[in-house]
């Protein structure tokens, strides 16, 4: 068994699994819109956590981007594996890891996802199918035609499912991932989360083609430009994607568009950005989207939005306070599986 | 004098560098707008203009390749890889490609590129941005290597590296992006490759530093308060042997600080140098203070813990010094216990 439990399958303070949380994501729009407001709430509490020193290091917001990450999770389901990238906190809390998991990592500590040994962009959650992130660009796309020809040589029904930025697409591990993927017939997905920048540089000053979906047609695959604020949007482009790849119908490339509403990183005050760009993006806000559309539709009422706010609020900072509560990662920690043990 | 930041002096020098030879180009990710996400490259586009300082897209590959190329077309390309990490997906370039060219054409043909980087632990960037990744270039016959460690070495060495007729690889520790140094910037300032320099004299024992851990070196040293030799190795390939050997020669003894794993990078080839060389004459073992073999971990109080501290290094010296005895690593224990 090559992908096992990892460190953090463990059931936290508000007695959810990572499962459980998922399947919540998956069955109920409610859910999925309280899920995006977690991730707007936790990204504004690990910048409230670095700002008083307590966490440190590097660390990437997507606020803006929660339907990407919820969308996604609701339309692959928790037994197909997906590889994500440093921008991930969005889909790891969408995908089941727990607040405390990823406010742990943040902070170094052991109920952190990966002990606090990988720092908040290395987030794994192996029960829900979260099996690796990578950080260096593009280094995700071949890794996930591997874990397809994996599914694809046992019989399994899996599927892979790649989550990139659009800063990946110029790297070589793109172009030859998707190749072989498309040569194999493998059953993947490869998602470009474009948010417009790849550090300072927009999308369109460092890639000819637009949109960089169409990049897809080079290697004969189909492609889809899919509003990556509409988190219904969303579900439908990567539920056909996961479908047509599940039933032998190979790799889709689908580009999400999106926006980041903060800087790169922590020090980034995002002084390249056009004015009103970030103000129009704003006013499509996909928590909005959502949650106008469940109140329109009689789903929820305003009550009901408040409530999950509050509720999200509460869990996020229960979620920091027993993070903070918890034993820094031991010394040994970092001797330990840099090495699989042998076997006995 | 001026009192520069080390991201500055990079920046002095690539500017000084394009004011003398109009064939020296930048370029990078982030290097041209935003002046390098280090701040290493500020103003250069202002000042020398789209054509010869230029944002790439990322794409590490076509960078080095790119910079291959340009070296060979006449240019002087300084290429920026961000992270040295990001090497990986760019190594062919470099060491199969760039520093075999010139081999492979019998001399007709010459690669003047210098590719800079940043390495090293110690600002929560963990495992996959932290490494100095030193090894993956010392065994490539046809490329030069130097690690800076201040704002003079990193002006000096990244001008003489410029001038090089053959491809260069710079490594700048990204912790010491911020700290200042008093020097005058200019041809005097120019270093030579290949040459070590000697921090502060000493005749008990000669230490030998490189990067950040000349810094942690010194401040060891002076703790200690006994008599040591300080070497900045500066050049790792090729490295200045006789500098050392004529230090440990005189001092009979040889310890090593380095920032990466026990396993390998640039302390097992000096090492092994000064054992062959002065078998008879040395007092004590050589010593290696180096970081455990494990991948930089990323909480705080860890990543503290794998990097060779100043407190670490003192007393490793202390008991070297004091036993002529090698020290067990602080780790030796703990692995026991695994
Ligand atoms: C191979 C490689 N090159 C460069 C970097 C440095 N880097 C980190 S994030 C980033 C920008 C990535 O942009 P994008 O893919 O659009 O993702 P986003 O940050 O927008 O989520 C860069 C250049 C890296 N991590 N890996
Ligand atoms: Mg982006």
């Amino acid at each position: 068994m090559a992908i096992g439990e990892g460190p953090g399958s463990v059931t936290t303070y508000d007695a959810k699994t990572p499962l459980r949380r998922r399947e919540e994501v998956i069955a109920d729009p409610r859910a999925r819109l309280e899920r995006m407001m977690e991730i707007r709430h936790a990204e504004q509490k690990i910048r409230e956590l670095h700002e008083e020193g307590l966490a440190w290091g590097s660390t990437h917001s997507c606020d803006g981007q929660e339907a990407v990450a919820v969308g996604i999770a609701a339309a692959v389901p928790p037994t197909d594996h997906v590889v994500g990238a440093h921008r991930g906190h969005g889909l790891g809390l969408a995908m089941g890891l727990t607040p405390e998991q990823l406010l742990g990592e943040t902070l170094g500590r052991s109920v952190g996802a990966v002990e606090g040994l990988g720092g908040s962009p290395h987030l794994v959650e192996t029960s829900v199918g979260l099996v690796f992130t990578v950080t260096l660009m593009g280094a995700g796309i071949p890794i996930v035609a591997g874990l397809a020809l994996a599914a694809q040589v046992q019989g399994s029904d899996r599927v892979a499912v790649a989550v990139f930025g659009d800063g990946a697409v110029n790297i070589g591990a793109f172009h030859e991932g998707l190749n072989l993927a498309a040569l194999w017939r493998l059953p993947a997905v490869f998602i470009i989360e474009n948010n417009h920048y790849g550090e300072f540089s927009r999308y369109d000053r460092t890639t000819t083609v637009e949109p960089p979906a169409r990049r897809a047609e080079a290697y004969g695959l189909p492609w889809t430009l899919v509003d990556g604020q509409d988190v219904d949007a969303v579900i439908e482009a990567v539920g056909t994607a996961v479908a047509t790849a599940r039933s032998g119908g190979g790799p889709t490339l689908l580009e999400l568009r999106t926006y980041r509403y903060f800087g790169h990183s922590r020090s980034d005050r995002a002084p390249y950005r056009p004015e009103g760009e970030l103000e129009a993006w704003r006013a499509r806000d996909p928590i909005r989207i959502l949650g106008d559309r469940l109140v329109a539709d009689g789903v929820v009422d305003e009550a009901d939005l408040a409530a999950m706010e509050e509720r999200c609020r509460e869990r996020v900072e229960a979620a920091a306070a027993h993070a903070l509560a918890a034993p820094v990662t031991d010394v040994t920690a970092m001797f330990r599986h840099v090495y699989p043990e042998a076997a006995p | 004098m001026a009192r520069l930041r080390m991201n500055q002096a990079i920046g002095r020098a690539l500017a000084d560098a394009m004011d003398e030879d109009p064939t020296v180009v930048v370029f990078g990710e982030d290097v041209a707008a935003a002046g390098g996400v280090f701040k290493t490259s500020v103003g250069l586009l202002e000042a020398f203009g789209p054509d010869r300082v230029r944002d790439t897209p990322i794409s590490e590959m076509a960078i080095v390749g790119a910079a291959v190329g340009a070296a060979m077309g006449g240019l002087r390309p300084v290429a920026e890889i961000m992270f040295a990490d990001f090497f990986g997906v760019a190594l062919d370039q470099v060491v199969t490609q760039g520093a075999l060219v010139h081999y492979l054409t019998r001399g007709a043909v010459t690669v003047p590129m210098v590719v800079r980087s940043s390495v090293g632990a110690g600002r929560g960037f963990a495992a996959t941005h932290s490494r100095t990744v030193e090894e993956w270039f010392l065994s490539a016959p046809g490329l030069k290597l130097v690690e800076v460690s201040g704002a003079r070495t990193a002006y000096g060495l990244l001008r003489a590296a410029i001038r090089e007729d053959g491809p260069v690889v710079v490594l700048e520790p990204r912790a010491l992006y911020g700290s200042r140094e008093e020097f005058e910037p200019g041809e005097d300032a120019v270093l030579a490759l290949g040459r070590a320099e000697v921090r502060r004299p000493g005749d008990e024992a000669t230490v030998v530093a490189v990067g950040q851990t000349v810094g942690i070196a010194d401040r060891a040293i002076e703790e200690l308060g006994a008599s040591v030799e300080l070497i900045d190795l500066l050049s790792l390939r090729p490295w200045d042997v006789d500098t050392v050997l004529e230090s440990v020669a005189r001092t009979g003894r040889l310890a090593l600080v380095e920032e990466h794993p026990f396993t390998g990078g640039w302390g097992p080839d000096v090492a092994s140098r000064v054992g062959q060389e002065l078998f008879g004459d040395l007092a004590a073992p050589i010593l290696r203070i180096t970081a455990p073999d494990v991948p930089v971990p990323f909480a705080r109080e860890l990543e503290f813990r794998y990097l060779p501290s100043v407190e670490y290094v003192a007393s490793q010296l202390r008991t070297w010094l004091d036993t002529g005895k090698l020290p067990a690593p602080w780790w030796a224990d703990i692995r026991e216990g695994v």
